[in-house]
């Protein structure tokens, strides 16, 4: 990768002395599509909101955020104020809370027309109807004038998106953009932002619990586990090579949509609350691979093959020929 | 084999009205729905939101009666709320939802939820309670020191097994299961979903299991209904149809089900949303968003057919096979 769009390196989050994030090495490219997938308190969220300097101030929070060279942690809050929403924008599963519900939609994307880019009146208006044209809201001269609560779960998100793009950001944060919709709206909000990606070469990181939803966006996907990314690679090659029993597990946990049904090979056990993290690697209570080496220390994260990283000390080799994740827990 | 459970083109419909003077009108939540269940299988109902899911599972629990058509269990019409038969079916029946902490309560320890049903039938003696709820929890796959903890002691997967034990307590016919693992994360899904399987196995219970999600619903289905607007647009055996679905509505599903790896089929995008079941279209209400809609399709509401494969679809396209778009 030339220059990093973003680069995270060594980024921790506690609350209250209670770890979340433990260790966060990531970086984006101009244009580049990351998604970042992993279970409830994986942490996946915390690194974004911790990036952008959006938690509360019982967080505390260390180690190096850059965006295009600027450091972002300890920047001071107007700094951050119009770097949010102008060079990185974030969007988030429930459009209906984050829009405010007594405003106009048009009336909302033009405040983050005149913050981010200094449009009032008519230009501002115009440029809102473009807007909401270019995230498929049909009739948007009419619509501009209507409330939150007149639209659709879909409808909501499309608009949550128009703002995003008031800014015209380099990297738009997608998290969980899709989980409170409805399968054929969730199809229509991925096309969206597969082709504004396209129009406007914006990098996207999508922050998932689903594989599919990020396999379909994707170049490249982190998994994270218990606060730490414990694999990254493209994602055609996470996915059809995981190395991380982590990985695997999570692939063969889900049920397939063609071939003949299999028993579900799901992970035993439950993820360890923060509180209570074993030693070593956290995932080792779970793995059917750990040795008593994996409780020893946290194991680092290891380049396996070209761009393909993963933290275990038992990683999978690569076995072109068969399925890794079904072979994994015979 | 006789069916546990039939629905014959049951109807259930709500009368609502937009604002204190607004003119009534009628919300076909289910519209003529046929399903069977049969003892010791799993018939899967996938749709989307406002599809009619949950309101076909109401009626399969007799909580809800049919306005038109009939729901019977064991070939016995269901008996009213309140009516002397009432308490004798819900022993037979069990319902379990997606939000285990909001089905529980959460004053009362684990152990004391599962045996509440036994106390209300009034089955077996303190100590078979005792002994009985002991297994229950060996069943699902919780700790026996569990059984003295609370609700929220507990993580969400093993608050949905203890809502499973305390519905299998009174050995139940048929289970009902209305998004059971939806708020769980996806290592604790598999968990659950091979118990079911397991549990079904062991006991022969009969299972209608509703979802939004289509690789769990082909998981742990023999038979499969796809609703759209109120409808059974399409059912049969999930292979069959998640192989080759013919109502464009399935087809849009089936190819929007996102899977890691290399994408198999092109994804259909449909335009627009679901429309509001109070306004509904005329003729197919599916022909406002479907890609092959025809004149005829605006006018009539196709009926449900039997094709040769045994699947049955509500489209006119079915009836005219040579026309079904690829």
């Amino acid at each position: 990768m030339s220059q990093p769009l973003v680069a995270i390196s060594g980024l921790t989050v506690a609350f209250n002395g209670v770890p979340a994030l433990r260790g966060i090495d990531l970086e984006v490219g101009p244009g580049e599509a990351v998604g970042l997938v992993g279970e409830s308190g994986s942490g996946k969220s915390v690194t974004w909101l911790a990036a952008l300097g959006l938690l509360p101030e019982t967080a505390r929070v260390a180690g190096s955020v850059r965006l295009g060279g600027e450091e972002l942690l300890g920047a001071p809050p107007a700094r951050l104020d119009t770097i949010r929403g102008g060079r990185v924008a974030m969007i988030f599963q429930d459009p209906a809370s984050a829009l405010n519900p007594v405003h106009r939609i048009g009336k909302q994307i033009g405040e983050a027309l005149r913050l981010h880019r200094g449009l009032t009146g008519a230009a501002a208006r115009a440029e809102t109807i473009r807007l909401l044209e270019q995230v498929g809201i049909p009739d948007p001269a009419r619509r501009i004038d209507i409330f939150p609560h007149e639209m659709s779960g879909g409808q909501n998100q499309r608009v949550m998106i128009a703002m995003a793009l008031a800014g015209q950001p380099e990297l738009l944060i997608a998290d969980e953009p899709t989980t409170a919709l409805d399968a054929t709206i969730q199809a229509q909000i991925l096309d969206l932002l597969s082709r504004l990606r396209a129009e406007t070469g914006m990098a996207l990181v999508l922050i998932s619990h689903d594989l599919g939803v990020v396999a379909d966006l994707c170049d490249r996907v982190g998994v994270m586990y218990a606060g730490r990314i414990v694999e990254q690679a493209a994602a055609a090659t996470l996915f059809a090579h995981p190395a991380h029993p982590y990985t695997a597990g999570l692939l063969a946990a889900l049920p397939d949509m063609d071939g003949p049904r299999r028993r579900l090979e799901a992970i035993p056990g439950f993820v360890p609350e923060p509180w209570a993290m074993p030693p070593g690697c956290a995932f080792a209570p779970r793995c059917a691979f750990a040795t008593a080496d994996c409780a020893a220390a946290t194991p680092a994260s290891a380049e396996i093959t070209p761009a393909h990283h993963v933290a275990c000390l038992h990683p999978a080799r690569s076995t072109p020929a068969a399925h890794p994740a079904r072979n994994l827990h015979p | 084999m006789m069916p546990l459970l039939t629905l014959e083109a049951a109807s259930r419909t709500y009368r609502t009205r937009h604002g204190l003077f607004g003119k009534p009108s009628d919300v076909r939540a289910v519209d003529r729905v046929s399903l069977e269940v049969a003892p010791g299988r799993t018939l899967g109902i996938v749709g989307e939101s406002g599809c009619g899911k949950s309101t076909t599972g109401r009626l399969a629990l007799g909580l809800e009666t049919p306005d038109a058509g009939s729901v019977r269990f064991r070939n016995t019409a269901m008996p009213p709320q309140g009516s002397a038969e009432w308490p004798a079916l819900r022993r037979h029946m069990q319902l379990v939802f997606q939000d285990p902490l909001g089905a529980m309560d959460r004053r009362l320890t684990i152990a004391a939820q599962i045996a509440e049903p036994l106390h209300i039938h009034n089955i077996g003696s303190p100590a078979e309670r005792a002994e009985r709820v002991a297994a229950l929890l060996r069943d699902v796959g919780l700790r026996p020191d569990q059984a003295a903890r609370h609700p929220h002691e507990l993580s969400g997967g093993q608050r949905q097994r203890a809502v499973l034990a305390r519905a299998l307590a009174t050995d139940p016919a048929l289970l009902v299961c209305d998004e059971p693992i939806s708020a769980l994360d996806v290592s604790i899904q598999a968990q659950i979903v091979n118990m079911l399987a397991d549990l079904q196995a062991a006991r022969g219970i009969a299972i209608l299991f509703i979802s939004h999600d289509l690789k769990v619903i082909r998981q742990i289905s023999h038979d499969i209904a796809v609703m759209y607007l109120g409808r059974v647009v399409e059912r049969g055996d999930p292979d069959t149809i998640f192989a080759a679905p013919i109502h464009p509505y399935t087809k849009a599903l089936v190819s929007a089900v996102p899977t890691p790896g290399p994408r198999r089929r092109e994804r259909i995008v449909l335009t627009g949303e679901p429309p509001n079941p109070a306004d509904r279209p005329t003729g197919c209400a599916f022909h406002p968003r479907c890609p092959a809609a025809m004149a005829l399709c605006r006018a009539e509401d196709p009926p449900a057919v039997t094709l040769p494969d045994g699947r049955e679809v509500a489209c006119h396209l079915a009836l005219t096979p040579d026309r079904i778009a690829a």
